[in-house]
């Protein structure tokens, strides 16, 4: 069942890049059919998924010179991935619902990208797993630059080539541990068997986890990502900051962790505290949280603020994977999804309902246009977004941070001390942010009331509010019953830190 | 000396000889008056006939030998490529119908097919006279290719300096092949690197290293290897279309095929030797004692392909971020292709592993190359110009011409699931089973690097025909033979790369 969305996503681009040219409403039709269909069967899949551990879905040779197979599989994690696809998917097509530019070209690279995230959220041989990353950076650059806003083209060449270098270093870590292993086979749980020598994953490991974690968008790899999700359309800034970036975490904690889990042994010597590559890569999660957090603090465009914070918050993923425990990794997994639904309605909010009407995303403009009072749907679905983004209890944010910090409590505790000042400065730029774009003290001038009158901003969409209730629902869902995802997570990541993929 | 046997060993040679008299005639003869077009169509499809021929000959053809000595060799990965040759020559020809840039149009056709069969000849030759014959019979007809758009300053340049830099590059290896028949006492590949191995090659070593530089000069020139590059940007500028396509596709294909018998010939040098000799070689190539450490043929040629393919890659891909002509820019990006494939010969095992992948590369890169000079041709034809800015707004002015060049470039660059990306793979990987160490792994690194850097230049011209906006909205109007070719071409790159195991058995299994 999970399988067809991939296939559905890839059919729907290349119907998409045929239909007849000028019929908007058909292309946008078309695409939200397939990726609703597309989420029901993530849903369906996910159902089906309680109680069973890892499920083979296919297994057919692919390249058998090679021992490469098409195998495709789902445990825990990969279900909870593959429903936030399916969620993130649908609300990026109801947030681009005016895109009027070459629709069906931009719904087909859309569909595109969607079906290699999926594919690689259910791929379980590695190189299937590199063929659906290295799929989804090639859409990504089209969207954005075709079309993007702010310095499109750079930022969309950046973001091409930041993720086409991590994928170089993952490829060659790929064939480091083909050769190495002797196995001629690609399957994860193959090479996981094929107990690669210690000083061959404390090489490995470090090349192929960085090569994913700047796509996750990790510190200091991370520059791609603000100027990317700023430039990027708003759909395409949704899915970027909702899954591609959690194709870098994932990759991290299934390939990274579940092949070279000796990589993270400690060395034997340590300075300043770091002896162990997993020292090194927490250290590096910590400074992306609060420096992240700084600087979204001190921005002066709506969007960075929203970009920088997914670098805040991707760096708890990161330390959660870094802890190696039951829940600083379950939270991991948490934080992946509820950024993923987060981050979406952030950026949906920003870029969609506030500057397709007001037309800047300068704080300085946003605050003499009392957004508060003219766009009240807007004010209102912020405050909501806003307080789950700061990770307020009864949303999802909050179950994800607190087990990531009880995780990083039991391993190091200063690693909690650091990540909760990263905590406190996000409540201070959500607030600022919301504060200036919807908020602000100005009382409004006769003159200025006039003029208000004379332009009178459209009118809030349909998709619109059904995007926005879909998220918020989904994180508010998540957040007062945890256990929805939890039951899946939880028994995932056991296997995983109990025996790498095996 | 048994004609028969030689005249069946040499039956696609002979196939493509005698096409070339029948289009010669064809079109001197009974079609003097006939209108332009219909000339064209009826050499190229002569021409692809011919090919035809050729094709099922090399599937019937055997290996030649004289006095034990093995003069051509057939099957094998010398089918593949004489199969991979005629192929990529036919589709260069049904390029020609489209191109119109000469009205010699019988003689067009009758060089290319001279000079594929140049390419059939290096491709089986295990005896340096023929391997010198048949280049010189490929080289004389690409200079002849280069030169024949005559209206064109351009292609005349290019003609010139490929011409001048070519028989400087011929001229050093048939140095190179003298000394290497004064030092071995033969013509025969095997019984040289025997030779080197067990005879008096230990006293002349230096004599050798300069043997083995010569002619790594030469045929580093046809192969466009850095620092014998210089005459590529030129020559795949100035070029007609379809000329550019063969000298990008068929010739890599047969100088190729030329270093993979090398290699084979030096890796496989002890196979049907009696024991004795073979350990009296491996002692000797060991070095014992205070003698010194000698390897014969494999170690200088490593190390000389290993900078070769270093350079290459390294400057190619450097160079093609700055052009602003696509064509140089295939140009350089065919020099760095190159090496990656001088990577694989570099670390060339003992198994099939390398021979499979240095031909899988080769020819999914053959394939690729004609159909991008394809798309280049057509757009240079419609605008007079192939800078990247030509194809500005090509998505609105053909979308499937855009299209097909997206999956080409795409491919080129290497990202999956296209044919480019599993030949480099399978290169890739096939380097790493050779060879344990840091060295071979290194390499590898850097060529993933590399390939990671040519993504930007592929997206530069991708970016100019979907993200720009057009100059001109014109429709681009293309031959319908010219792009019944170009969406083959595309849908065989995107079909092998989501099913590498098609390409791979039939290789494997010629």
């Amino acid at each position: 069942m999970l399988a067809w969305t991939i296939y559905l996503s890839f059919a729907g681009a290349l119907i998409e890049a045929v239909l007849p040219k000028g019929k908007a409403g058909l292309a946008r039709w078309f695409a939200l059919t397939i990726a609703v269909l597309g989420l029901l069967h993530a849903v369906g899949g996910y159902v089906q998924g309680f109680g069973q551990g890892r499920v083979t879905i296919i297994d057919a040779q692919w390249v058998p010179a090679m021992g490469i197979h098409y195998l495709l599989a789902a445990d825990g994690i990969s279900r909870v991935l593959v429903l936030l696809t399916g969620l993130a998917a649908v609300a990026g097509i109801l947030f681009s619902w005016n895109v009027e530019h070459r629709t069906n070209e931009f719904f087909a690279f859309y569909l595109a990208l969607i079906g290699g995230v999926y594919g690689v959220f259910l791929s379980y041989d590695l190189f299937l797993l590199f063929v659906f990353y290295e799929i989804a950076i090639v859409p990504k650059y089209f969207l954005i630059a075709i079309w993007g806003s702010t310095r499109r083209e750079y930022g969309a060449m950046k973001l091409a080539l930041y993720s086409f270098v991590g994928s170089a270093m993952v490829l060659i870590g790929l064939l480091a541990a083909y050769t190495a292993s002797g196995s001629h086979s690609t399957s994860l749980v193959a090479l996981a068997h094929a107990g690669l020598p210690v000083s061959f994953q404390m090489w490995c490991f470090p090349l192929v986890f960085t090569g994913f974690a700047i796509l996750a968008g990790m510190w200091p790899f991370h520059t791609w990502a603000p100027t990317g999700h700023v430039a990027a359309p708003t759909a395409a800034s949704m899915l970027l900051a909702g899954v591609v970036m959690k194709l870098g975490a994932y990759g991290c904690l299934r390939v990274g962790i579940g092949l070279f889990p000796h990589g993270l042994d400690p060395w034997g010597v340590s300075y300043l505290g770091i002896g162990s590559w997993r020292d090194v890569f927490a250290l590096l999660a910590v400074i992306g949280i609060v420096y992240g957090a700084l600087v979204a603090l001190a921005q002066t465009d709506f969007k960075f603020v929203i970009g920088y914070s997914s670098v805040s918050h991707m760096g708890f993923v990161l330390l959660g994977l870094m802890t190696l425990n039951q829940i600083g990794v379950t939270g991991a997994v948490m934080q992946m999804f509820s950024h993923g639904i987060i981050a979406g309605l952030l950026f949906a909010i920003v870029g969609r309902v506030v500057y397709d009407r007001t037309h800047t995303r300068q704080f300085a403009e946003l605050e003499t246009m009392h957004l508060a009072r003219r766009l009240p749907f807007a004010a209102w679905a912020f405050v909501i977004a806003g307080t789950a983004s700061m990770g307020l209890p009864g949303f999802s944010g909050f179950v994800a941070e607190l087990q990531i910090l009880i995780g990083a409590w039991m391993a190091r505790p200063w690693w909690t001390v650091a990540a909760g000042v990263g905590i406190v400065i996000g409540v201070a730029y959500t607030w600022r942010a919301l504060q200036k774009a919807f908020f602000s003290d100005a009382v409004p001038t006769a003159h200025e009331l006039e003029a208000e009158h004379g332009h009178k901003f459209a009118a809030i969409t349909w998709p619109e509010i059904t995007g926005v209730t879909l998220l918020a629902g989904t994180s508010l869902l998540v957040g007062l019953y945890p256990r929805l995802l939890l039951d899946q997570i939880e028994p995932a990541v056991k296997a995983l830190l109990a025996g790498g993929v095996q | 000396m048994n004609y028969i046997d030689l005249f069946r060993a040499t039956l696609p040679e002979t196939a493509l000889e005698v096409a070339v008299l029948v289009v010669v005639i064809a079109d001197l003869a009974f079609l003097r008056k006939a209108a332009l077009q219909t000339r064209v169509a009826v050499a190229a499809l002569l021409g692809v006939a011919g090919c035809a021929a050729s094709l099922w000959a090399v599937t019937a053809t055997g290996p030649y030998a004289l006095g034990g000595d093995l003069i051509l060799t057939a099957g094998g990965a010398t089918g593949v490529a004489q199969a991979g040759i005629l192929v990529l020559t036919a589709l260069t020809l049904l390029l020609f119908i489209g191109a119109g840039f000469t009205r010699n149009v019988g003689e067009y056709v009758a060089v290319v097919l001279m000079a594929a069969a140049g390419g059939l000849l290096i491709a089986a030759a295990q005896d340096l006279l023929v391997i010198f014959i048949g280049l010189e019979l490929l080289s004389l007809s690409l200079y002849i290719m280069t030169a024949f758009a005559k209206h064109s300053d351009k292609s005349a340049e290019a003609a010139m300096k490929y011409y001048l830099f070519g028989g400087m590059s011929a001229a050093f290896l048939l140095f190179g092949f003298s000394y290497l028949y004064g030092i071995t006492g033969s013509t025969n590949l095997h019984q040289i690197q025997l030779a080197i191995y067990t005879q008096n090659a230990m006293n002349a070593a230096p004599m050798l290293y300069v043997a083995i530089v010569l002619i790594a000069a030469g045929l580093g020139f046809k192969v466009a290897a850095v620092p014998f590059h210089l005459w590529a940007p030129d020559t795949y500028e100035g070029a007609p279309t379809p000329a550019a396509a063969f000298i990008a596709s068929v010739s890599k294909v047969a100088s190729f095929a030329l270093l993979i018998s090398i290699a084979a010939s030096a890796s496989h040098v002890f196979d049907g030797q009696s024991v004795a000799s073979s350990v009296t070689a491996q002692v000797i190539a060991a070095g014992t004692g205070s003698r010194p450490v000698y390897l014969g043929f494999s170690a200088p040629w490593t190390l000389i392909l290993v900078v070769f393919a270093t350079a290459s890659m390294v400057l190619g891909n450097l160079a093609a971020l700055a052009q602003t002509s696509v064509r140089r820019l295939l140009a350089y990006s065919a020099i760095a292709h190159a090496g990656y494939m001088l990577l694989g010969l570099a670390f060339f095992t003992k198994t099939p592993v390398s021979t499979d992948a240095i031909l899988y590369y080769i020819l999914s890169y053959g394939l690729t190359a004609i159909g991008a000079f394809g798309v280049v041709g057509v757009v240079e034809r419609a605008s007079g110009s192939d800078k990247l800015d030509a194809f500005l707004g090509l998505h609105k002015r053909n979308p499937l011409l855009a299209g097909v060049l997206l999956v080409l470039f795409l491919s080129l660059a290497g990202i999956p699931p296209l044919v480019g990306f599993w030949a480099k793979f399978n290169l890739f990987a096939a380097v790493l089973s050779d060879a344990a160490g840091p060295v071979p792994f290194l390499l590898v690194a850097l060529a993933v690097a590399m390939s990671a850097v040519s993504l930007y230049y592929y997206l530069q011209v991708l970016k100019r025909a979907y993200v720009m906006n057009a100059a001109d909205d014109a429709p681009l109007h293309v031959h319908p033979v010219t792009m019944a070719v170009l969406v083959a071409i595309a849908a065989a790159v995107v079909v092998l790369g989501c099913f590498p195991a098609l390409l791979q058995s039939w290789i494997a299994g010629f």
